[in-house]
C-alpha cells in the first residue's frame, strides 16, 4: 500500500429512478492496496464497482482514478478489469483464448498475449487446462481461469466481485490466501467485493463496511472489529451481545452505565454521549469469561442456561438476573484452566479490560 | 410430461419412459402421415411414366430425371448433352433464396436483438408485433407488395414527390423484387429463432467483452454471433429453404424472366399442360440439395461443439 490514490470516489451517487441505491459515498483507494466492500447483500456494492468499471453511469459525483475524472470514460477504455460474481467466461473460447482476449484487445501481437496467457496460467496453476473449454472445468478453476483473464491485460486496478461465493468452504479458504499471496506478487490494487465478514477480516488491507447504500465505516480489520462506529457494524462484523443501557454518569473518560435488572457497567466514554441517554454497549463474547464469584471490576450476576460445543469454542447462553440473555466464548484450548458451568448453575459474567464499546446509533 | 420424472428408482423410470413411447405415439403418426407418406408418393411418382393430361402411368421409368439433366434434341434421338435450363433455375433460386436471407438477417438480427433487449414485460408484445402481418394470406401480402412497389405505386409516387427521383424506378419484375418478396414473407422465421437465444444470451459476456477492451463491434463478433450462432443458423435455415421453394413471390414480383424452381414444380401439377414425373423429379432433387444443406450446417455445428459439452 503506498500513499498514491488509486481510485478516487467523491460523493458519488447512483439512482434507479426514484430508488437510491448508493447515497454519496467518499472513498479514496490507495495504490498496491488490498481494499474490500463489505456488507449485505442488496447494500450496494455491486453498484459501487460497476460505476468503477464503468457499467453503470454515476448519477451524481466524480470518480477518479490516478488522478484522472473517468466517469464518461466507457469501459473498453478504463484500465481496470473485473473477475465477474459468476465469471463470465467465453463459453465458446478455450481457457488460453480466454486469457489472450484482453492483452490481444489492448493491440498487443498474438505471439505476446499467448506468452502473457501461459503466464498467467501457470501463476494460477491451469497450465495443463489452457485448451480446454470453459465448461470442461470445475468452478475453483472457472474462478481462477477469470482471474488470470482479468490480471493477464495487467490492470490498474482489479475489480472482484464475490469472488470466491459460489466455491466450496475449503476451496473459499485455500483461494483466500491464494487471492492475497498474488495481490501481494502483481502489486496490484485490489478491490474485493464480499458479504462475508470473515473474508473481509482475513484478506484485506482496508474495509469499506456499508449497509442500505451508506459507508457505515472504514478502516483495517482491527479497527472495524474492535473500535465499531455504530451498531451495523458491531453487530454485521463478528458475534456480539448488544445490551441496551443508559448512561448515569462520565467519570474519568469512563462512562457509568447501567441496564434493566440494576446491573452496573463501566466502559469508555465516546464523543458526543449525553447523561442520561439510552445507548448500546457491544461486548464481545469471547471477551467475557465465567466465574463463581465476582470479581472486583465488571461482574453481572446471572444464571447458565445452555452449553454450545462449536468446535474451537464452547459457547454457553447466560440469563442475566432479570435481564436480557448474553453469549460467553470460551476457547477450547482454555478448557485446562476454565470451567464449563452445568446449566441452571448461578455464575457471575466478568469482562476483560475495555471489552465493553458504547454505540451511539 | 416432465412431472414426476425426477423421483423414483429404475423401475419407475422404465414405467415413464413406456409411457413417454406411447403418449409420443400421436407425434409419430402425424410425422408419418404428413411427412414420409407424401415424400414416398414424391419419390415413387418420380419414377414413373407420364400421361399426357397428367397423371401417371404406373410404369417405370428415368424419364423424368433424364429430361432434367440431358438434352436428347427435339426428337430424343441426338446423343445426350447436358440440360441447362433447369440446372439454371436452380442455380437462379439458390442465389435468390440466399440473398433474400441475407436481406433477412440483416433486418432481422437488429430487429431480434433490439426486441431481446426490451424490458421483459413487453417483449411478447413486440413479438406479437413482428407477427401480425402474418395473420393476413400470403398471396394477399405479396399481391399488395407487388401494388406497392409497382411504378404508379405508393412508393415510386412518394419517392417522386419529395424530388429523391424524377422518374419512377421499376421494381417490379426484377430480381430483387423477387428477394425483396421472399424477405417479406419469411422475416419472421428469421426474428424468432434469433430472438429466442438472444433473450437466452448471458450480457454479462458483453461486459466481460468490454471490461477487456473490446470496442461494441468486436464484441458483436467475437462473443455475440458465436453464442447466438445456433438461432441464427436456424433463423437462416428457415428462411432460406422455403424461399427456395417459394413460387408467389417469383411469379408475382418476378415475372417471366425471374422463374424459381417452386414455379416450375407448380406448373407440373397444374392443369392438363403438367407432368407430374417430371414435377416429382424437380421436387426429388430440391429436397436432395435441402438435406445437403442442413447436413453441412449440422457437421459443422457439431464440429463447433466439440469439446464444448
Ligand atoms: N438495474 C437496477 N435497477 C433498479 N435497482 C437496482 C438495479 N441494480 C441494482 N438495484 C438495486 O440496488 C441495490 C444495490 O444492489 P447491488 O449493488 O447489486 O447490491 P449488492 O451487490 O451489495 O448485493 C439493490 O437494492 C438492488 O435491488
Ligand atoms: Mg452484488
Amino acid at each position: 500500500m503506498t500513499d498514491t490514490i488509486a481510485i478516487d470516489v467523491r460523493k458519488a451517487v447512483k439512482r434507479y429512478g426514484d430508488f437510491t441505491a448508493l447515497q454519496p459515498i467518499s472513498l479514496s483507494i490507495h495504490d498496491n492496496e488490498f481494499f474490500t466492500l463489505l456488507g449485505p447483500s442488496g447494500c450496494g456494492k455491486t453498484t459501487l464497482l460497476r460505476m468503477i468499471a464503468g457499467f453503470e453511469d454515476v448519477t451524481e459525483g466524480e470518480i477518479f482514478l490516478f488522478g484522472d475524472e473517468i466517469k464518461t470514460l466507457p469501459p473498453h477504455k478504463r484500465p481496470v478489469n473485473t473477475v465477474f460474481q459468476n465469471y463470465a467466461l467465453f463459453p465458446h473460447l478455450t481457457i488460453l483464448q480466454n486469457v489472450m482476449f484482453g492483452v490481444e484487445m489492448q493491440g498487443k501481437p498474438k505471439s505476446e498475449a499467448k506468452a502473457r496467457a501461459g503466464e498467467m496460467l501457470e501463476l494460477v496453476q491451469l497450465s495443463q487446462f489452457a485448451h480446454r473449454k470453459p465448461s470442461q472445468l470445475s468452478g475453483g478453476q472457472q474462478q481462477r481461469v477469470a482471474l488470470a483473464r482479468a490480471l493477464a491485460p495487467q490492470p490498474k486496478v482489479l475489480l472482484l466481485d464475490e469472488p470466491l461465493s459460489a466455491l466450496d468452504l475449503k476451496l473459499r479458504q485455500a483461494m483466500r490466501f491464494e487471492l492475497k499471496e498474488i495481490q501481494r506478487e502483481t502489486g496490484i490494487t485490489f478491490i474485493f467485493v464480499t458479504h462475508d465478514q470473515e473474508e473481509a477480516l482475513t484478506m484485506s488491507d482496508r474495509i469499506a463496511v456499508m449497509s442500505a447504500g451508506r459507508l457505515q465505516q472504514l478502516g483495517n480489520a482491527q479497527d472495524i472489529y474492535e473500535r465499531p462506529h455504530n451498531m451495523f457494524v458491531a453487530d454485521f462484523i463478528g458475534e456480539t451481545n448488544l445490551l441496551e443501557v443508559s448512561v448515569d454518569a462520565i467519570q474519568d473518560k469512563r462512562a457509568i452505565c447501567h441496564l434493566g435488572g440494576g446491573h452496573e457497567l463501566t466502559c469508555d466514554a465516546v464523543d458526543n454521549i449525553g447523561i442520561g441517554s439510552k445507548v448500546h454497549m457491544s461486548l464481545r463474547p469471547e471477551r467475557l469469561f465465567l466465574s463463581d464469584d465476582p470479581t472486583e471490576s465488571e461482574s453481572l450476576a446471572g444464571t447458565i442456561r445452555e452449553n454450545i460445543f462449536v468446535g474451537t469454542d464452547i459457547q454457553t447462553l447466560v440469563t442475566l438476573e432479570n435481564g436480557p440473555q448474553m453469549t460467553i466464548r470460551t476457547s477450547n484450548s482454555d478448557r485446562g484452566n476454565k470451567r464449563i458451568f452445568e446449566p441452571g448453575t448461578p455464575v457471575y459474567v466478568n469482562m476483560e479490560m475495555g471489552a465493553g464499546r458504547l454505540l451511539v446509533d | 410430461m416432465a412431472a414426476g420424472a425426477s423421483s423414483g428408482g429404475s423401475a419407475k423410470s422404465d414405467t415413464y419412459a413406456e409411457a413417454r413411447n406411447w403418449l409420443l405415439l400421436p407425434s409419430w403418426i402425424v410425422i408419418g402421415i404428413f411427412v414420409l407418406i407424401p415424400v414416398i408418393l414424391m419419390l415413387i411418382y418420380s419414377f414413373l411414366t407420364k400421361e399426357f393430361r397428367g397423371g401417371v402411368i404406373w410404369e417405370f421409368s428415368l424419364a423424368a430425371y433424364d429430361q432434367f439433366f440431358f438434352d436428347r434434341g427435339l426428337f430424343g434421338d441426338s446423343p445426350p448433352v447436358i440440360e441447362w435450363t433447369y440446372i439454371n433455375i436452380f442455380w437462379r433460386s439458390i442465389w435468390q433464396a440466399g440473398l433474400a436471407t441475407l436481406l433477412s438477417l440483416a433486418i432481422g438480427f437488429p430487429t431480434a436483438y433490439f426486441i431481446a433487449t426490451r424490458p421483459e414485460k413487453i417483449r411478447p408484445a413486440w413479438v406479437f408485433l413482428i407477427t401480425i402481418p402474418y395473420w393476413v394470406n400470403l398471396l394477399i401480402r405479396t399481391v399488395s407488395m407487388k401494388f406497392l412497389l409497382r411504378d404508379q405505386g405508393p412508393l415510386n409516387d412518394f419517392l417522386l414527390s419529395i424530388g429523391v427521383i424524377s422518374d419512377p424506378i421499376h421494381i417490379v419484375n426484377t430480381n430483387f423484387a423477387v428477394q425483396l418478396g421472399l424477405f417479406y414473407s419469411y422475416l419472421p422465421f428469421m426474428v424468432l429463432p434469433i430472438y429466442a437465444s438472444v433473450e437466452r444470451y448471458n450480457f454479462a459476456l458483453s461486459e466481460a467483452a468490454a471490461d477487456l477492451y473490446a470496442t461494441k463491434w468486436v464484441t458483436l463478433r467475437r462473443v455475440l454471433l458465436p453464442a447466438v450462432k445456433p438461432g441464427v443458423i436456424a433463423g437462416c435455415i428457415l428462411v432460406f429453404v422455403p424461399s427456395l421453394g417459394s413460387f408467389l413471390a417469383p411469379d408475382l414480383l418476378g415475372g417471366a424472366r425471374n422463374f424459381m424452381i417452386g414455379s416450375l414444380i407448380e406448373e407440373q401439377f397444374k392443369g392438363n399442360a403438367g407432368n407430374w414425373p417430371f414435377g416429382a423429379a424437380a421436387s426429388m432433387i430440391l429436397l436432395s440439395m435441402v438435406l445437403v444443406i442442413l447436413m453441412i450446417f449440422a457437421r459443422q455445428q457439431a464440429k463447433a461443439n466439440k469439446g464444448d459439452a
